[in-house]
Parts: C-alpha cells; sequence; structure tokens
C-alpha cells in the first residue's frame, strides 16, 4: 500500500501511532501547494475559487465515509485540536445549563487532559471506570447523568487496546437526556463503519494521518444544532466556527485518504485481523506468562496489546527495533514520563505488569509473510531479556 | 534519544547473570517502580578486591545499560574504588542519558554499593572508609524501595 522505499526492510507495526499516507493522496495533496495553491477564502478570483472547490469534495468525501451532510463536518489540524475543540466549546457554549462533564478513565490525553483542564477552570468532572477490557458500561453512563450535565465524551474505540465502546447506546442515552455527546473517533474513522445517521453523536473527532491521510490534519463533525463555540477565533473561516487559513493539501488529502479507506474498509479490516490473530496466536503458543490486553471480539482489527510478564516495555521495543521491527509500549520509559499506562490501570492490570506491554497495531504496511519473523524475533527477544530479568522464575 | 554508549552496552550487556556464592547482594528498585537491579560480588578477602561482579536487571534500556557499565568499572577495583563509583559517573561513563532516566533508571551505583555494605556487615572485621553519601544514598534507596518515591533528581 505504502511506496516502501524508504523504510524497506523495515516491518511497520505501529499504525495506531501514524499511517503512511496512500501513494494516491502524496500524489494528490503536492498539486495543492505550489499549483493550486490559493485561499480558499478568495474566492472572488479563479485560483481561489478552484481551492474552495478542492476543499467542498473533500468535505463531501468526509462526509461519504460517515453518512452525514457536508455542512456537519469542519477541518482541523488534528486530532487534538478536534478534541481540544469539542470538550472546550461544548462546555463554553452550555455551562449556563450546567457544570458537569462526563468521560472515562481511558480516553486519550488530548481529552483527558482538557477534560481536567475544564476541572481546573471550575466545571464538575466525572471520570467513569471501565471494565477489565477497557470498555465503558452504558449504564454507567445513565448512572453519572446529573441534571447539571452539559457533556458526555468517550471515545469510540481506545488507541492502546483497540477495545471499541457501545456509542450506539451511550448517544441514545445521552440523546434521552438532551446532553451533548462527543466520541474521539481518531481510531476509527476509515477502519470501522460510522453512520451518523443512524447513531446520536453530537460531535465527532477525526485525525487524517491515522487513515492514509496526511499529518497535521483532521476534522471535527459538529450535528446541526450542536451548541459548541468555537475554539480558534479569526477571520471566519468554516463558517465562523473554525478560523484559520485552510489547510487545502491537508483538506484534498484527508477527502481523498477518507474515499480510499471507505472502499475498502471491510476487506482490509478483514486481512488485518487475519494477520492479527496470526499473531496473537503465535505469542500465545510461543511465550508463557503473557496476557493478552483489550476486548476478545470488539476490538480493531490491527491491535494487538500484551504483557509480558518479567520484562519492561522499553526494553522489548529497543530489541525489535534492532531487529527492524517498529512497534510501540504502554509503558512510560518510551512516552518519556515514569507513569505507567493509565490505560492499562484503568483495566485493573496490575502496575508490574503493565510496565511490560507492548502495542503491535498493523496496517497498510504489513504483509502476512512479516508474521513469523516478528514472532521469532519476539520469541528470542523475551527470552534473552526475562533470563537477565531478577524477577522472574519460569513457572 | 540514547547515546551510542548506551546502544552498545543494551546490545551486549557485560557480566550477566549472578556470581556463584557471592560474598555480597545489592538489590535496588521495585517492580512496581519498573526498574530492578541485583548486584552480586566476589572479593578477594585480602586485598579487598572485586575479582568478580555480575548483574541481573529488569528495567528499560538506560537500567540495562547503566548497570552493564556499572559491573565493567566495578571489576578489578578495590572495595574503596568501587564505592567511589557514583551516578554520575556511570552516566558519564555512558556518554549521558536522557534526564527522565537519570533517577529511576540509573540505580546500578546504588546496587553496587549495597552489595559492598553487605559484604562489610558479614566481615565486621574489615576496616575501610564508607562515604558517607554513600550510606546516606543507601538509606534513601531503602525509602525508595517502600515508598516508591520519585523526588527530584
Amino acid at each position: 500500500m505504502n511506496d516502501g522505499k524508504m523504510t524497506e526492510g523495515i516491518i511497520y507495526m505501529d499504525h495506531a501511532a501514524t499511517a503512511p499516507a496512500y501513494p494516491e493522496v502524496t500524489a494528490e495533496i503536492t498539486k495543492w501547494f505550489s499549483g493550486w495553491y490559493g485561499n480558499a477564502s478568495s474566492t472572488l478570483y479563479s485560483v481561489g475559487r478552484k481551492s474552495e472547490e478542492g476543499v467542498a469534495r473533500a468535505r463531501a468525501q468526509v462526509a461519504a465515509l460517515l453518512k452525514t451532510s457536508d455542512r456537519e463536518i469542519f477541518f482541523t489540524s488534528g486530532g487534538t485540536e478536534s478534541d481540544n475543540w469539542a470538550v472546550h466549546g461544548a462546555a463554553i457554549a452550555n455551562r449556563k445549563k450546567g457544570n458537569r462533564i462526563i468521560t472515562s478513565a481511558v480516553e486519550h490525553h488530548a481529552v483527558l487532559e482538557c477534560v481536567q483542564y475544564m476541572g481546573r477552570q471550575g466545571f464538575d468532572v466525572t471520570v467513569l471506570p471501565v471494565d477489565q477490557y477497557g470498555m465503558v458500561d452504558p449504564a454507567k453512563v445513565r448512572e453519572a447523568l446529573t441534571d447539571d450535565t452539559i457533556l458526555v465524551s468517550i471515545m469510540h474505540a481506545n488507541n492502546e487496546v483497540g477495545t471499541i465502546n457501545p456509542i450506539v447506546e451511550i448517544g441514545a442515552i445521552c440523546a434521552e437526556r438532551g446532553v451533548l455527546f462527543h466520541t474521539d473517533a481518531v481510531q476509527t474513522v476509515g477502519k470501522i463503519p460510522i453512520d451518523l445517521s443512524a447513531v446520536h453523536v453530537d460531535l465527532l473527532s477525526g485525525s487524517s494521518h491515522k487513515f492514509g491521510g496526511p499529518k497535521g490534519c483532521g476534522f471535527l463533525y459538529a450535528r446541526k444544532g450542536a451548541k459548541v463555540d468555537p475554539y480558534f477565533h479569526g477571520g471566519g473561516q468554516e463558517r465562523g466556527k473554525r478560523s484559520g487559513t485552510m489547510n487545502v493539501p491537508g483538506i484534498v488529502g484527508t477527502g481523498l485518504a477518507c474515499e480510499i479507506a471507505g472502499s475498502h474498509m471491510a476487506q482490509e479490516a478483514a486481512r488485518l485481523s487475519a494477520m492479527r490473530d496470526e499473531l496473537q496466536k503465535g505469542i500465545l503458543e510461543r511465550i508463557p506468562d503473557v496476557k493478552m490486553n483489550g476486548h476478545p471480539e470488539k476490538r480493531l482489527a490491527g491491535h494487538l496489546n500484551v504483557c509480558v510478564e518479567g520484562v519492561e516495555g522499553e526494553s522489548m521495543v529497543m530489541c525489535l527495533d534492532m531487529n527492524r521491527v517498529c512497534v510501540s509500549s504502554g509503558s512510560a520509559c518510551t512516552t518519556g514520563s515514569l507513569e505507567p499506562s493509565h490505560v492499562l490501570l484503568a483495566m485493573g492490570i496490575p502496575v508490574e505488569l503493565s510496565h511490560g506491554s507492548l502495542r503491535f497495531t498493523l496496517g497498510s504496511a504489513n504483509t502476512p509473510e512479516q508474521i513469523p519473523y516478528v514472532l521469532d524475533r519476539l520469541t528470542t527477544i523475551v527470552g534473552k531479556l526475562r533470563a537477565m530479568s531478577p524477577t522472574y522464575r519460569k513457572r | 534519544m540514547y547515546s551510542e554508549k548506551v546502544l552498545d552496552h543494551f546490545t551486549n550487556p557485560r557480566n550477566v547473570g549472578e556470581v556463584e556464592n557471592p560474598d555480597g547482594v545489592g538489590e535496588v528498585g521495585n517492580p512496581v517502580c519498573g526498574d530492578m537491579m541485583k548486584i552480586t560480588i566476589k572479593v578477594d578477602a585480602k586485598d579487598l578486591r572485586i575479582t568478580d561482579v555480575k548483574f541481573k536487571t529488569l528495567g528499560c534500556g538506560a537500567a540495562i545499560a547503566t548497570s552493564s557499565i556499572t559491573t565493567e568499572m566495578a571489576a578489578g577495583k578495590t572495595l574503596e574504588e568501587a564505592l567511589a563509583i557514583t551516578r554520575q559517573a556511570v552516566a558519564e561513563g555512558l556518554d549521558g542519558l536522557p534526564p527522565n532516566k537519570l533517577h529511576c533508571s540509573n540505580l546500578a551505583a546504588d546496587g553496587l554499593h549495597k552489595a559492598i555494605l553487605d559484604y562489610l556487615s558479614k566481615r565486621p572485621e574489615v576496616k575501610i572508609n564508607v562515604p558517607e553519601a554513600v550510606i546516606k544514598r543507601s538509606q534513601e534507596s531503602e525509602e525508595h524501595d517502600h515508598d516508591h518515591n520519585h523526588g527530584e533528581e
């Protein structure tokens, strides 16, 4: 799927961090830098109108993927901006109605940190627990809803373990109570079907580089009538909702990536889950004392998160890198903080075990013949690191 | 993020394992913190020299690399010389460590000192100069084990 020339010989299994752009997307984007370079707001002349057309087509492509109207799609600089806009904008716009924001313990930091910030600004915050798979129970949302709740923000699928939340049920509960429902769908757009004509979601965040589009671009879906203040104030682009000169190359690439991802979503999910299941089976067969994380079925096709007892995550990531395999670890050391993964801890995984987490996220850069090699390397690495560990004892 | 030296010691760690019938054992860190080290030493009773030193470490790249280089620095040294090996010297020996790795992951010198103190506790007749800082560190490391307090470093 990617041209693979620069990364030849490297096995990239960290698609939840970022994914290669589709070559068609890369080719399309380049036309909009110095070719059709117009400002999409300068519509009185031809060059600007061309950019406006490009943006309009992209907006329609995004809307088509999500089965909604293009008037409800607003382009942003990516997932973090979309999440911040949704939380901040909804809280500020509705603060006369109430003061409570509900979220979950396993949200991406772009939501969690933003909600905590709003808490420091005087909003009341409820952080819902999750079950052992990292899933939010809709009944818990119902219990937590108070008369002064103005926003519920629950992610569609978790970035670390891939567990998919029941957003249909959660959305229905929020709709019943007239409370805005935001979902961070950064991991799911282009991966699993999202039908906004059938599910009650008021706000939905997407990030282009996660599904074959460019970095630095994303969008927020805001249902018509959803009361949300702008986050970026300025020249009034995006119908006054999101100011700032439009990132035309990024937006055009986002639209095309939506179209391509949407055209083969089911096939790609089947291809990825077959490889993922092979990897999972191999790990369970060959490496003792491991724990698979995330929901066994309601999980993204490419996600595999495993805790390896007696080994620290960063060491495994480094050893795999030396074998030209790129994966990530929820373990703190890789991300530069000393705290273990808040997601794994919220799922009730002991701190000691959470340090040994490893995340494989498969995607367009992967092929089935890579799996045996990765399994082979991983088995050797875990054996070597365990032999070095003062705590690990073979059972 | 890591220097070539860290990667070298991480990839080819020196002196992995446990010394048989060790004269001193030093364990530092805890699994909740994510880094644990066990240093075992063999000491020549006559000239008070470390004749063998090995490590076992659970931890990140920095934890493994610092353990490896510490054993290399300690091998063949007298106990007094080995007690003078500081965390800073270990980090410098590796051409530096990322700032967030200086505390938790750089425990190997403490582990080595603990192993020496363990040896000395079994040989009260041996009188050598133990630096104040080492004694303080060893007490702090006990507290660290219990409180899991990531202090400023």
